[in-house]
């Protein structure tokens, strides 16, 4: 029998269509991914499973749990439900504990609020679930707080509190997409193997078909709303009917092919960097310590070269970063651009400044929303001794527009008129509109959705056929530093383990942190490209 | 969680320390001396000489100033350049309102403002929430002296059930006095319940958008009991500022409200200081207030840390 | 626009056009005695009745009007004028000696209430409206330098302001030309709230003395002036009463609806 079946659930959120139709099945044991970009509702669809739906949502048609109907139960039926026969793990590990309650009463908190056992049965319940996820009492006691343990850590705790009650249903929505990849590989085989043990179901939503490729038995693809194909696995990734599904496919591995850089000639050096930051006291007469997000780094990017720096979160790249920028001192070693150092006496120096630019991460957070676009992308006109004016000014302003792939009419706009994407345009605008000699893109492309970081990608290689970029590429995305870099650093805890040209360290890793970062990493099987 | 409280006791002291040399420099520049405005003009010299001595007018600015702390911390306040009585003893007789009647209105601030805080909170945009937030959004916009005087004319003039006015005292028993200090509470405490019932909603709908009250729907908690559970501690952290901030308009208002209800608290004395000229009175009394609202602001930082287990282990 | 910002700004405006008014003209001449009208209750010549000399409570609580809005006026120009220049440094140089020696100080002014800082300067300098415009703007200067701050420190952490210091910015630069267009609608709110308090605070000193002297008209003397009639003649207190009530809830309406009405994410939800 069908453990949980949705039938043609149409959904809307104040009158405006947010599910139109959609259908799909989970057996006893079964995964189904549930993919597609951002507005495509999947996250929707599983909110409506649970109920936990936004005020002024409608629900139409039907959804089905071992046959008897959800949509019908009241709210108190459904509480009684949730935790017990259907339970979920959220996005953002980080913020999904309560910061205020151990970690032991919030796993047990699940068992009890369904008075499924007594608080001494419970508590031993707690210990053994969030043993079983990989958080054994002897090193991680049920006392404590979320603040003391890791990302990945947090979201065992999520995991164990959704599963403490073995429901027969588990909702995952997007569970390793805050994490790191090899965090991420740890949970997935946790997640597969909880499945494979209790017999559950899961519904697994995600943005990456990656991830759910060697993991899922079924795969639904969905757009604006609607479930544009739906298939097994293999069959699916076999022979995909809809367009929208190749391209996505397409997207996920996008290639671009880069100009051949020139004869190698140094432009930035790195040079035995460290960065410390002192933490704070831990008695009142002991000195503070410090920690070295940077320790001792040293490399070379040659004119016209595209060098990548992969590496997890809190490995010191964003704070490599910064020191290149010149916005933080270094506490040794030097940093040259062309010969000069980017800091000079304690101050940044404005010289070397104006040879490097920066593409941000966040399409959101990077402009001043009370300007227009002119505005934002002439800031770094300020750095010039005589900065263009007049017709100038505006001749150098279409100019960037056009060669990002915008309207020079789009100049008199303000930054909220433009989505994500676009906005990116209008970063790498303001990055080269100085013409520096060196670009930083710091996680450029690592908030969009597959389709428009494709379309960057290709906008990048046009550029850099067109104005013969250098940069340095920093991204947690392997695959993305693959396609766009020549040469590639890997650092880790603070340190550069391993670097070289790029398809060389990809395909004949050295350093056993690379390896593990390679083999961590999800892929598309290669059959997607074949034609069937 | 020591090291947290030995540092906020450290900061407590510092902050004590400059407010007791920016009140002494500011009561110092005060024109006129103390000894020839309680003699008169035709003082002699000599008279003059020791009773500056007497009050400890004599010595330089930093001896001076010395011996008003140093006499502080063992409980002498200097004496009276009026009554000529201990300073310490005036005070210790008014503190006794004064400082009842804060504790009184905050008890009865807290005990209104939180259920209507969470009642509005869970009935976000009914008319159960309506009817609260207008109500407070007319409490915070009355003054606390003004609405004394309504609860005089209705309860006391027109009803008789309380005094109109004066203390009747401890000594006849804990029930009478706080009866007679109970029409001043109720004027003290309602503006400010408005307020805090306003904070307690605002933290609580902030906190129903969190990541983890989802996360605790989805175990199966309703709507109310998620609210209860993981709501109500974690708003706790606004609102535990905003009571430390409060007991600093209490003792204030208080003094005002003292005006109103003939009450013999540290508000009467302050103003009979100031038209005496007895500014050693004036000096203290502020010293004891500022003294007041450090010492609760630190119990305030302690009580954070008992809230949130974040602070306990950071640093 | 809201029901809150529409009732907010139409009572606070009733409320500045009486006190403008009152420069041109009153129904009496506020400070005329006319013993033979005294206590009488309103009525078709003196619409709020007159007081214990006979003066007409209506020119009064005009001229009052104005003391009020003057000393909260200014008060939150005091504190605005100091607190928000002293907030845009500390978070400029967030951590540093200077943020910390602005923030301590703060802590400082915070633990003396305005009605305390009045009661020293009051000691000292004698009581007076320019005395209770120092004591509340003092109190206001570390309100709005912490909000400031407050709201300036997550806008440095923005990516915008990154890309301003990579094209060469320094902190001055940014802080006027990115930091504070981007608080200004949180301080013409705050600004709004802090005018409230004040016209409530300046209500408070005047009614214990240590504010507005006579025969500057001011709605808390008035009120302490009622006390001792309050039984026979209501009106007497009633009446300012409930101006100051129109005009703190006017201003905490006309804040409210203002911070709806300029919150950048409710308006693009909206939109």
């Amino acid at each position: 029998m069908t453990l949980l079946r949705i039938k043609n659930l149409s959904l809307s959120i104040h009158g405006a269509p947010i599910l139109k139709h959609v259908d799909l099945s989970i057996d006893h044991g079964q995964i189904v991914a549930v993919t597609g970009e951002s507005g495509s509702g999947k996250s929707m669809t599983a909110l409506a499973v649970m109920q936990l739906l936004p005020n002024g949502a409608e629900v139409d048609g039907s959804i089905q749990l071992d046959g008897a109907g959800l949509l019908t139960r009241s709210e108190a039926q459904m509480c009684a439900l949730r935790g017990a026969s259907i339970g979920m793990v959220f996005q953002e590990p980080m913020t999904a504990l309560n910061p205020v309650k151990t970690v032991g009463d919030q796993v047990m908190e699940t068992i009890l609020i369904h008075k499924a056992m007594p608080p001494a049965q419970a508590r031993t319940r707690a210990q053994e679930v969030l043993a079983r996820v990989g958080l054994p009492a002897d090193r991680f006691p049920l006392s404590r707080y979320p603040h003391e343990l890791s990302g990945g850590q947090r979201q065992r705790v999520v995991i164990a509190m959704a599963i403490a009650l073995r429901p027969k249903l588990l909702i995952a929505d997007e569970p390793t997409t805050a994490l790191d990849v090899t965090t991420q590989a740890q949970i997935l085989d946790l997640l597969e193997g909880l499945v494979r043990e209790y017999d559950m179901g899961l519904l697994m939503i995600t943005h990456d078909l990656a991830v759910v490729a060697d993991m899922a038995d079924q795969i639904i693809v969905m757009r604006h709303g609607e479930v544009v194909e739906n298939g097994a696995t293999n069959d699916l990734l076999h022979n995909m009917q809809h367009p929208y599904t190749r391209m996505l496919f397409e997207a996920s591995d996008h290639q671009v092919t880069l100009p051949e850089p020139p004869e190698p000639l140094p432009l930035l050096e790195v040079n035995q960097v460290v960065r410390e930051y002192r933490l704070p006291r831990t008695g009142m007469f002991v000195r503070p310590r410090h920690h070295r997000a940077v320790e001792g780094v040293s490399f070379t990017l040659n004119r016209g070269e595209r060098l990548g720096l992969v590496g997890e979160s809190g490995c010191g790249k964003s704070t490599l970063t910064r020191a290149i920028l010149g916005l933080e001192e270094v506490q040794s070693g030097q940093i040259r651009l062309d010969g000069q150092p980017v800091f000079t006496g304690h101050k940044p120096n404005l010289a070397v400044r104006r040879k490097m630019q920066v593409v941000f991460q966040d399409p959101f957070g990077s402009f001043n929303p009370r300007h227009r676009v002119a505005r934002l992308i002439t800031e770094p006109f300020h750095l010039l001794d005589t900065p263009p004016t007049g017709s100038d000014r505006q001749d150098r302003i279409a100019e960037m527009l056009k060669a990002v792939g915008l309207s020079p009419d789009d100049a008199g706009k303000y930054i909220h008129e433009f989505s994500g994407g676009q906005r990116q345009r209008i970063a790498i605008a303001r990055a080269l509109i100085i013409r520096p000699e060196l670009i930083l893109f710091d996680e450029a492309v690592s908030a969009l959705d597959v389709s428009v970081r494709a379309q960057i990608l290709d906008l990048l290689a046009e550029l850099c056929e067109a104005y013969d970029l250098t940069y340095l590429f920093i991204s947690h995305d392997l695959s993305v530093v693959r396609t766009v870099t020549d040469r590639v650093l890997v650092m880790q805890s603070g340190r550069i383990v391993e670097q070289g040209a790029t398809d060389q360290v990809f395909t004949t890793p050295n350093h056993p942190y690379t390896q593990t970062l390679i083999a961590a990493a999800p892929r598309l099987p290669e059959f997607g490209k074949i034609p069937a | 969680m020591l090291r947290y409280a030995l540092k906020r006791l450290i900061s407590l002291l510092i902050s004590l320390a400059v407010a007791s040399v920016v009140i002494f420099a500011v009561i110092e520049v005060a024109p006129g001396d103390p000894a020839s405005f309680m003699l008169g003009v035709n003082a002699q010299e000599d008279t003059l000489a020791a009773l500056r001595a007497e009050l400890g007018l004599d010595g330089s600015k930093m001896q001076r100033y010395l011996n008003w702390v140093g006499g502080m911390l063992v409980g002498d306040f200097g004496t009276s350049y009026t009554y000529r009585t201990p300073v310490s003893q005036m005070i210790a007789d008014r503190l006794w309102v004064s400082l009842p009647l804060a504790l009184y209105a905050l008890t009865l601030s807290t005990v209104i403002a939180f259920p209507a805080g969470i009642y509005a909170a869970a009935r976000r945009g009914k008319p159960g929430d309506l009817v609260v937030m207008g109500s407070t959004q007319l409490g915070i916009a009355v003054p606390n002296f003004w609405f004394a005087m309504m609860l005089v004319l209705i309860f006391a003039i027109n009803l008789r059930w309380f005094n109109a006015g004066g203390f009747v005292g401890w000594s006849n028993g804990m029930w009478a006095g706080l009866h007679s200090l109970t029409l001043p509470a109720i004027a003290l405490a309602l503006p400010q319940a408005a307020i805090l019932a306003r904070v307690m909603r605002s933290a609580l709908l902030d906190i129903l958008g969190e990541d983890f009250m989802r996360t605790a729907r989805a175990k199966g908690l309703s709507r109310r009991q998620a609210l209860w559970r993981h709501g109500v501690r974690n708003a706790l952290i606004p609102v535990l500022t905003i009571i430390g901030l409060q007991f600093s308009f209490l003792l204030a208002g208080s003094i005002i409200i003292e005006q109103v209800f003939y009450l013999p608290g540290l508000g009467r004395l302050v103003f009979q200081a100031i038209s005496a000229r007895d500014l050693i009175v004036v000096e203290s009394v502020v010293m004891l207030l500022v003294f007041a609202v450090i010492t609760v602001n630190f119990l305030v930082d302690l009580a954070y840390a008992a809230v949130d287990p974040r602070l306990r282990s950071r640093t | 626009m809201s029901r809150n910002l529409f009732l907010g700004a139409f009572l606070s405006s009733l409320v500045v056009l009486a006190a403008l008014i009152s420069f041109v003209w009153t129904p009496y001449d506020y400070a005329a005695l006319s013993i033979p009208e005294k206590l009488q209750p309103p009525n078709a010549q003196h619409w709020f009745g007159t007081d214990h000399f006979g003066r007409d409570m209506f020119s009064m609580i005009m001229v009052g009007a104005r003391t009020s809005i003057a000393v909260a006026l200014v008060a939150v120009g005091i504190g605005m004028a100091l607190g928000v220049p002293l907030g845009l440094t500390a978070a400029a140089r967030k951590g540093s000696w200077l943020d910390e020696v602005i923030m301590r100080g703060n802590d400082l002014v915070f633990a003396f209430p305005s009605l305390v800082i009045a009661i020293l300067i009051t000691a000292v300098f004698g009581a007076g409206a320019i005395n209770a415009i120092i004591a509340i703007g003092i109190f206001n200067i570390p309100v709005f330098a912490r909000i400031t701050r407050g709201a300036a420190l997550s806008l440095w952490e923005r990516e915008f302001i990154l890309a301003a210091r990579v094209s060469g910015k320094g902190a001055a630069r940014i802080s006027a030309e990115h930091i504070l267009p981007n608080v200004a609608n949180l301080l013409i709110v705050q600004g709004t709230i802090q005018f409230s308090l004040g016209i409530l605070a300046e209500a408070g000193l005047s009614y214990v003395g240590l504010g507005a002297q006579p025969p500057t008209p001011s709605w808390g003397r008035m009120l302490a002036d009622a006390q001792t009639m309050v039984s026979f003649a209501p009106h007497l207190a009633l009446i300012p009463g409930v101006a100051i009530i129109v005009t703190v809830l006017g201003l905490n309406l006309l804040g409210d609806g203002l911070r709806d009405w300029l919150d950048p994410r409710i308006r693009v939800a909206r939109a």
